[in-house]
């Protein structure tokens, strides 16, 4: 029907809709999609129960003492890289900022290697350094033995955190790029200094954009830090290695080290929600506004 | 050089490149003086607003704001570059109110106010909230303290941004086109607080296309196309009867 007929005809009854019946649209595609999600789940359960994982393995070694003490040291090194490489993203990202010729050189020059080699490399470099330099120090006030120093620990937080620096400045600078030019004016204009004006009006603001990819960085570091098992620091899967070259159950020891990965990921997933909420504050949000 | 001298720009010269946005400018406003800037867009009223606030540097002549020599410090004959702290230190006495309001968005109003007096002078956050209130009961948002920026109406933004400038303490305050980015029925709540501003004896250096405020508020008028002053004066001379051509033919055009 048309704007015309509706006008030539002038009948009134046609416009009374009260009284019929509605039919919701239906959606077959994804009543279709969903049968072919479930069948496809069930043939997953299936193989998995019907496979040889011996799940009562999977169960005992779930809270196994050696499972949670490298549950443990995930997490420390999820925090001590990313609290190393979240520092250094900033002070890269400030001195790249900066105006000043020699640091921005500099931070040009730490990224470009740092994000230039793979990170399992760097780690195992610093892990390696002892090989190039026996000892390190100030001669004559201190000296130490370069593998006494180069733990496991100190070797990955330095491998993953200063190749995550790389990266995380890269966020940081785009935060910065993304706070308006008048907010720098204004906080000149109240006399700020420029580490003030950066710290209480240019980095809260820029958190906002900050916050999404460096929640991306953290949920990966959780999973990069089991490189460091090459180096034999006793994260979670190198002490799940540990257990399945006594007993043999390679899969059953993996699932469980799976599992604890996706659930300290799942939480920190949540996290990041209300961290997001909390940054966005004093701005509309897209989706309220909708 | 008087003691009444509040602001006092000598040839002030400032080059973007090769495109000159400041030739020779020179300014004078006396304590407690409405000062208003008109001119055709481009003709260099923000760079010289921003001139004096050390915004940007010049590259020629002079700006001294209460006695004090902006951007440098004589010592015998030589001038030295202060430092980015004493920078810092010389705006402290400089308000600016930005044609774009620029508040903290993340910050509520309240908040806004005190950011300067806590962290910048030191004052204690009580008190800078006593006053910070005060404040904004005076610009008529006494409701509105608790409000983030993006919860507030344009003149309402800009209200809070007198109000932040004017919670410094400054010496002086300066406008920046600050009823531009209005809708047309908001601008007069913006210009009623600062003519109030202005009765108080602040002294403002307002660059305005309001002619109505410049007429009714300002002491003196100055004139600047291209780059360089063509006229100055008093308000009530240099509005009704310029004596240049160009400045009349500028005040006809707005005005109508
Ligand atoms: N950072 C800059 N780099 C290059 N050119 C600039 C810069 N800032 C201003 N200019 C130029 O200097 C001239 C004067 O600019 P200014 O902003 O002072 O004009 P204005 O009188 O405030 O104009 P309006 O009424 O449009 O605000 C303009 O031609 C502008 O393009
Ligand atoms: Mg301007």
């Amino acid at each position: 029907m048309n704007a015309t007929t509706i006008r030539t005809t002038g009948d009134i009854g046609k416009y009374e809709i009260a009284h019929l019946t509605l039919v919701p649209k239906r959606h077959i595609g994804r009543t279709v999609a969903a049968a072919v999600v479930l069948l496809l789940f069930a043939a997953l359960v299936r193989a998995f129960s019907v496979g040889q994982i011996e799940w009562s393995y999977v169960r005992d070694f779930l809270f196994a003492p050696t499972i949670i003490a490298g549950l443990g040291n995930t997490l420390l090194m999820t925090v001590a890289a990313m609290t190393l490489g979240i520092v250094l993203g900033v002070v890269i990202a400030i001195m790249r900022i900066s105006g000043n010729p020699v640091l921005s050189s500099i931070a040009v020059g730490y990224v470009w290697v740092f994000r230039g080699a793979p990170a399992l490399l760097q780690l195992m470099l610093w892990f390696n350094l002892a090989l190039i330099f026996p000892t390190m120090g100030i001669p004559g006030l201190f000296e130490f033995r370069t593998v006494d120093i180069m733990t496991p620990f100190v070797s990955a937080m330095l491998g993953l955190g200063i190749s995550q620096g790389a990266y995380t400045s890269e966020v940081v600078r785009s935060g910065l790029l993304s706070v308006d030019s008048g907010q720098y004016e204004a906080a000149r204009s109240i006399g700020m200094t420029h580490m003030k004006m950066l710290r209480r009006i240019v980095l809260p603001q820029a958190m906002r954009v900050m916050i999404p990819p460096i929640g991306n960085e953290v949920i990966g570091m959780v999973k990069l830090t089991s490189l460091a098992s090459v180096i034999q620091y006793s994260e979670i899967l190198h002490n799940a290695q540990i257990i399945y070259f006594a007993n043999t159950r390679v899969l059953e020891l993996l699932l469980v080290a799976s599992f604890w990965y996706l659930f300290v990921v799942s939480i920190l997933s949540v996290g990041q929600h209300y961290i997001e909420r909390y940054f966005g504050r004093g701005i509309k949000s897209i989706r309220s506004s909708v | 050089m008087s003691n009444d001298i509040i602001v006092k720009a000598v040839d002030v010269t400032k080059h973007f490149g090769n495109f000159l946005a400041l030739d020779k400018v020179n300014l004078e406003v006396t304590r407690g003086e409405v000062s208003c800037i008109i001119g055709p867009s481009g003709s260099g009223k923000s760079t010289l607003l921003r001139c004096i606030n050390l915004l940007e540097r010049l590259d020629g002549g002079a700006i001294w704001v209460n006695n004090e020599l902006v951007g440098y410090r004589r010592e015998g004959d030589r001038l030295h570059e202060i430092s980015d702290v004493e920078i810092s230190q010389q705006r402290r006495r400089i308000g600016m109110v930005f044609q774009r309001f620029n508040l903290f968005p993340h910050m509520t109003a309240l908040e806004n106010i005190i950011e300067g007096p806590v962290q910048v002078l030191g004052e204690p956050a009580r008190q800078a909230r006593e006053r910070a209130e005060t404040l904004l009961e005076r610009v008529g948002l006494a409701d509105k303290k608790d409000h983030y920026p993006s919860e507030l109406s344009g003149g309402q933004q800009q209200r809070v941004a007198i109000a932040r400038a004017m919670g410094m303490q400054p010496d002086l305050i300066l406008f920046d086109e600050p009823t531009s980015a209005l809708d047309p029925e908001l601008v007069s709540e913006v210009l009623d607080v600062m003519r109030d501003l202005a009765s108080s004896g602040m002294t403002m250096i307002v660059v305005t296309h309001e002619m109505g405020f410049a007429r009714n508020v300002a002491n003196t008028v100055t004139f600047m196309e291209a780059g360089k002053v063509i006229e100055t004066g008093l308000a009530s001379e240099v509005l009704s009867t310029p004596k240049s051509a160009r400045t009349a033919e500028f005040i006809k055009a707005v005005q109508s």
